[in-house]
């Protein structure tokens, strides 16, 4: 009964996310477009179908991953451990881009649009390969207690210098890329372990330095992806 | 049934890099065995189906719902709804964004309520729906990103100048936790849509974008915030 009720009660949560969306979406479709959907119901049974799907893919990660990834973040946050913390943030921001259902979406959409050429499991290894460097250098830094901004800066420079070379009409999936990276699983893991070393590392402040690492999840996918972009144009 | 089997080993090798690292690091960083293991493989399951009903879903449902409306709106040729409409699904998604509330109130807490939490989930918001409005507005003009992306970054850079330490780390990252799941594929679909509405457009090269444009904004509407509020 007990468990009966706490899925009830997330189920609702969760709807409390949807509801806005379906809510602007059947207003502008029926008030203001005043056309019926062409195939309303599979697209009702779709809708259903991500929200439960997101839904057991939460509570899944409930069980098991957050737990044991908060435990893990917990004991990489003291400083005797900071070579084993740069080690897990690779690993973790690789392992949870890979899982993460906004990517999954953003490259199938790729993959269907180019007919193949982009395959979506290159895409999502370039982007997980990026969120695992973005994060390991985002550790560094709270461990070193640089400016954020100056890591960001470099990123930007990067991203508009590769900008340059990349093919044209990779470069909007490339900074798309950089947004999709970090939504359900990895905010949770990585917050985390920002703020635990911020706050076990004397004089950082959790405000000024635990903030910041999604930043750098956000940035570097984009050099990966455009530097992924570019390899494979030489390459042809 | 040979299809079903693929689809489903396709969603279960995408958790296949997370279970690793977990068992790794358990084993030989942890050196303790799972404090329930039977918990843990219960919810890897749940994932895996998760993610398999959540690929089925993008593609019978969320994808043809974005391109249907893209479809309406350029046919319907008033850009200005249009305009409206990529606002209202920026702002109502936002502002209700669990990774962002959950931000937003620790930043409330540490800043011993300097910074309130529903202000600073408001200044993301509305980032995000101009974001995506301007984002329409350039797949419509078919002009590249770039310059728009550059644009954005400087202005970052000057805006980071003077706002405000403490949120300047904040702002950064709220770039990144503004774009929900489901946001995601409706967003991108009704871009792709557009795209291959409008003629002359590209669905690579005009129709993505509109993600990026809404991770760039918030960054400048957070600072702005703190640079008024701190």
């Amino acid at each position: 009964m007990e468990f009966l009720r706490t899925v009830g009660g997330d189920f609702l949560l969760l709807m409390r996310d949807v509801g806005p969306i379906a809510a602007v979406v059947l207003f502008f479709q029926y008030a203001v477009l005043r056309k019926p959907l062409p195939n309303p119901k599979m697209i009702a049974i779709g809708f259903l179908a991500v929200v439960v799907g997101l839904y057991l893919f939460l509570l899944g990660l409930d069980m098991g991953v957050f737990p044991a990834g908060a435990e893990m973040a917990e004991k990489f946050s003291y400083p005797e451990n900071r070579g084993w913390s740069l080690v897990f943030a690779f690993c973790i921001g690789y392992a949870t881009t890979m899982a993460e259902p906004s990517l999954i979406a953003v490259a199938l959409k790729a993959e269907e649009i180019t007919a193949g050429g982009l395959p979506s499991f290159h895409l999502r290894n370039a982007v997980a390969t990026g969120v695992a460097i973005g994060l390991t250098v985002g550790v560094y830094r709270i461990l070193t207690g640089d400016p954020l901004w100056i890591y960001i800066l470099g990123g930007y420079i990067a991203t508009i210098a590769l900008t340059w070379f990349a093919p044209k009409e990779i470069v909007p999936l490339a900074f798309d890329s950089g947004g999709v990276t970090t939504s359900t699983i990895t905010v949770p893991l990585v917050t985390a372990l920002g703020l635990g070393l911020a706050s076990h590392i004397p004089g950082r402040s959790p405000l000024l330095d635990g903030f910041g690492l999604i930043a750098f999840a956000s940035v570097f996918p984009i050099i990966t992806v455009l530097g992924y972009s570019i390899i494979a144009k030489i390459r042809r | 049934m040979r299809n079903f089997l693929i689809l489903l080993y396709r969603s279960f090798s995408n958790v296949v890099p997370l279970l690793t690292v977990m068992i790794v690091f358990q084993i030989f960083v942890i050196a303790e065995p799972f404090p329930n293991p039977a918990r843990l493989a219960t919810g890897f399951l749940l994932v895996i189906a998760g993610l398999f009903l959540f690929e089925r879903g993008l593609d019978a449902g969320l994808f043809p719902l974005g391109e249907s409306m893209a479809f309406g709106f350029a046919k319907k040729g008033n850009i200005w709804l249009l305009l409206l409409f990529a606002m209202a699904i920026g702002y109502t998604t936002t502002i209700a964004e669990p990774a962002l509330i959950a931000i937003a109130e620790r930043a409330e807490m540490i800043t011993a309520g300097r910074i309130t939490s529903m202000a600073l989930r408001n200044a993301v918001a509305l980032g995000v729906a101009g974001g995506i409005a301007l984002g329409v507005v350039r797949i419509i003009l078919g002009h590249p990103i770039h310059y728009y992306i550059i644009f954005g970054y400087v202005l970052v850079m000057a805006i980071t100048t003077v706002a405000p330490k403490e949120i300047i780390g904040l702002a950064y990252d709220s770039g990144g936790v503004t774009t929900s799941t489901i946001t995601v594929p409706l967003v991108t679909a009704i871009g792709v849509g557009l795209a291959s509405t409008i003629g002359g457009r590209n669905p690579l090269s005009d129709g993505f974008g509109l993600i990026a444009f809404a991770s760039l904004a918030p960054i400048i509407t957070v600072m702005v915030y703190g640079l008024l509020a701190l």
